[in-house]
């Protein structure tokens, strides 16, 4: 069967080069590079050009790049190790009701322990509204945490503006920036971020591999204790093989950004068009424009997403319905919630996020194949039936 | 059983031995199937608070076995997500019925909405053309005329949980199971080397692992203003309890009253937070009222005779039933019943078919 991957915000594959790259690092270069022989030495130096490779591709030093194991390591290192850290200024952080899971369930965490937490609203296109994070700042207020690009809707958020706020206020700032690295610009300096965390499988690498950008300057109390690796930031033996990954990655991506990309949020577009064009009550979810250039999340009217998702995949086509990590949970995304998108249409979005390697035939046979799998899921939904869309006596089977 | 080769069929996977065989069975027989896990309860918050439970239908164990066993017969797998629904029609029902002074069946309010309306509906919308379950009952006939029958092996006939099926699911639905004993079920398991041939039955309630069921009441909300008086059938207040709900009907053990014969549980009054207690006699029963009645024969306009169920172990006695209005029968038993329970399904059998069922009143 023809297998067609539209779900790259969860993960990519890895790159053929990247695979190429790595594999001597399970072989021949097997040595623990902060062992002093022959063995250590030889890998010693290629975590450290994966570090110049990522370093390069954010506009740092590489002195600012940590290695970790993933995107959430990265954001309960910045959250937790902040707090911890700048306990004697502050207690308080703003974050946004849109984020991943790794940032939500860390600040639900801190509230736990006794730290504030302010969760600035976003509007019914899902962006953020700078005089809410304004108003929200205190003298206690010492960390701003908003993601660079939202996984499920694709929307980006104005980061270096809300850089400049925090810098003027003297406040940390904390970019979740796994879905935007690698997929559009990301520039540290311009931008103002003190903490930016990165997840190699999403462009390419790897599972299992992340890094976290951390300004120079910045004090972070440790996360993970342990050996004195990554110079007493982050404990525990380097994976080697996925670090190199993940800098070749970086490197590749930097390469190609406008050049792919370009591509890409054309065939996004082309997607976007044809369903828009064959499918009648849809509703785009996030924001027409400012959003990553291969991401479309779409609801459509009367039917489940789920349904939709199976239907998909019987088709070799994989999409998704929310968050990779949140599928098969009870709740209607909570960042479509945030927009307050109507509880039985949040329950019928499906997210398509496109990749390096999706083709122009790829978008043709989605455009084909959904409009008769959505048509065919209308004709047996009660909702569609009955003509009611909420709180209808006859499908309250499907509605809260 | 026939051949299903080139039908589509959408098999109900608990992770059990029986909805396996009834998997590999189906593959076997040439169909395309693809198997499907209800989840129904979220473990995650319920093990915060339990650490020790491990769950026995549907638990994160159960939904790895039936992801294995999926693999394993190289069907494709999905986990459909029905915890909403299984909140709301199940364990909200379920609450409900303990505190109205009911004793419910959670397991036929799951089968009836979960599996044949929603799961159903699922296994509808990838164009199936069946949805078959590990359910040891058999569904046989023609065309509109079709038999819900019990299953053959006495010990497991599940048909007893199925009443509330429609007319309209049943060619929809297949039982590969019916006609076998559950030997000869776990002989196919270990002859297709399923790897859990070996797995124990699940008794309890999914959602109540340890049978706690007064405990898992308690948890959710404060109960301790149903307590009351324990009063016997001549009117003399006997003794206290501290939650009606704890009580079923026919129990003897844990009243705490001393009296001149043994007492039992006759009846509950949840408007006046009283349990009726008496003699053994006053349990037997010659009859209930049964109400939300479903057919599945065309609907009797006259008294009809057969053997009526009132709860799942039990052996079946003669009754009449007379049609009332509303959906309920009157149901008068040819010999007293005792137990006869309010919440139980009370199902009407003419040999091994079932005829329809509804809810003792």
């Amino acid at each position: 069967m023809r297998q067609i991957y539209l779900d790259n915000n969860a993960t990519t594959r890895v790159r053929p080069e990247v695979l190429e790259a790595i594999l001597p690092f399970y072989k021949e270069q097997f040595g623990n590079p902060s062992s002093v022989h022959w063995a250590g030495r030889a890998v010693t130096g290629a975590i450290e050009k994966a570090r110049e490779q990522v370093a390069a591709l954010i506009n740092c030093s590489p002195a600012e790049i940590v290695f970790t194991s993933c995107g959430s390591e990265g954001d309960n290192m910045a959250l937790k190790g902040t707090m911890e850290a700048l306990q004697n200024k502050g207690d308080h952080i703003i974050t946004t009701t849109v984020e991943h899971p790794a940032v939500l369930e860390t600040c639900g965490y801190l509230e736990k322990a006794g730290y504030a937490v302010t969760y600035l609203p976003v509007d019914a296109d899902g962006m953020l509204n700078l005089a809410d994070l304004e108003a929200a700042i205190t003298d206690r207020t010492v960390l701003i945490s908003v993601m660079w690009a939202n996984n499920e809707t694709g929307n980006l958020y104005p980061i270096a503006e809300i850089g400049k706020i925090a810098r003027k206020h003297g406040i940390r700032f904390h970019s979740d920036a796994v879905q935007a690295v690698g997929k559009v610009p990301v520039d540290v300096q311009t931008a103002n971020v003190d903490l930016l965390v990165i997840s190699g499988h999403k462009l390419g690498a790897p599972k299992g591999v992340g890094a976290i950008y951390i300004r120079r300057g910045t004090k972070l109390t440790p996360f993970m204790h342990g050996g004195h690796q990554e110079r007493h930031r982050r404990a525990g033996t380097h994976n080697v093989a996925g670090i190199v990954g993940l800098g070749l990655a970086c490197e590749l991506a930097g390469k190609e950004i406008d050049l792919v990309w370009g591509r890409v949020k054309e065939l996004r577009d082309r997607l976007e068009q044809g369903i828009f064009d064959n499918v009648s009550e849809i509703k785009l979810n996030g924001h027409p424009t400012e959003r990553l250039p291969n991401t479309l999340n779409v609801s459509f009217a009367y039917i489940e997403g789920e349904g939709i998702l199976l239907n998909l995949d019987m088709l070799g086509i994989a999409a998704s319905s929310g968050s990779a990590c949140t599928s098969g949970s009870l709740e209607p995304s909570h960042v479509l919630g945030a927009m307050c998108v109507e509880v039985s249409l949040a329950h019928s979005s499906t997210r398509f996020s496109l990749g390096t390697d999706t083709t122009p035939e790829d978008i043709d046979y989605v455009i084909e194949k959904l409009p008769p799998v959505i048509q065919r899921l209308r004709d047996m939904s009660p909702l569609y039936n009955c003509g009611h869309t909420d709180r209808c006596e006859t499908c309250s089977v499907l509605t809260k | 059983m026939s051949g299903y080769a080139g039908k589509r069929i959408v098999v109900a996977m608990s992770g059990g031995v029986d909805s396996s065989v009834t998997a590999a069975l189906l593959k076997e027989q040439g169909a395309e199937v693809i198997g499907m896990t209800m989840q129904i309860w979220d473990y995650s918050a319920y093990a915060e608070n339990h650490p020790d439970a491990c769950g026995s239908c549907c638990s994160p164990d159960d939904v790895h076995d039936a992801r294995r066993v999926a693999e394993g017969l190289a069907i494709p797998f999905y986990v459909v997500n029905f915890e909403d629904a299984f909140q709301r029609e199940v364990i909200d029902r379920f609450r409900a019925d303990y505190l109205a002074g009911r004793t419910p069946n959670p397991c036929v309010l799951c089968n009836q909405i979960l599996k044949f309306e929603l799961l159903l509906r699922r296994a509808r919308e990838l164009n199936a053309d069946y949805l078959a379950t590990g359910h040891y009952a058999r569904i046989d006939g023609e065309g509109d005329r079709l038999a819900l029958r019990r299953g053959l092996d006495e010990n497991k006939d599940q048909s007893y949980f199925l009443f509330p099926m429609t007319r309209e699911q049943l060619p929809l639905v297949l039982f590969p199971l019916g006609t076998m004993t559950k030997a000869e079920v776990r002989t196919h398991a270990v002859r297709c080397g399923l790897r859990v041939a070996e797995k124990a039955e699940s008794q309890d309630i999914c959602f109540v692992p340890d049978g706690d069921y007064v405990r898992f009441l308690e948890e959710h909300e404060d109960l301790s203003h149903l307590g009351g008086d324990i009063v016997h059938v001549d009117g003399t207040i006997v003794g206290r309890h501290n939650g009606f709900y704890r009580y079923t009907i026919g129990q003897r053990k844990g009243l705490g009253i001393s009296w001149r014969e043994p007492l039992h549980v006759i009846g509950i009054d949840a408007a006046r937070c009283r349990v009726i207690v008496g003699e053994r006699r006053y349990l037997d029963t010659m009859a209930c009222t049964v109400d939300r009645v479903n057919w599945l024969i065309d609907v009797p306009q006259k008294t009809l005779s057969c053997t009526c169920q009132i709860r799942y172990r039990h052996a079946g006695v003669e009754a009449e039933l007379i049609p009332l209005d509303d959906g309920k029968v009157k149901v008068h038993f040819a010999v007293a019943q005792q137990g006869v329970t309010p919440g139980q399904a009370a199902v009407f059998y003419a040999d091994d078919r079932v005829l329809g069922g509804g809810w003792i009143a």
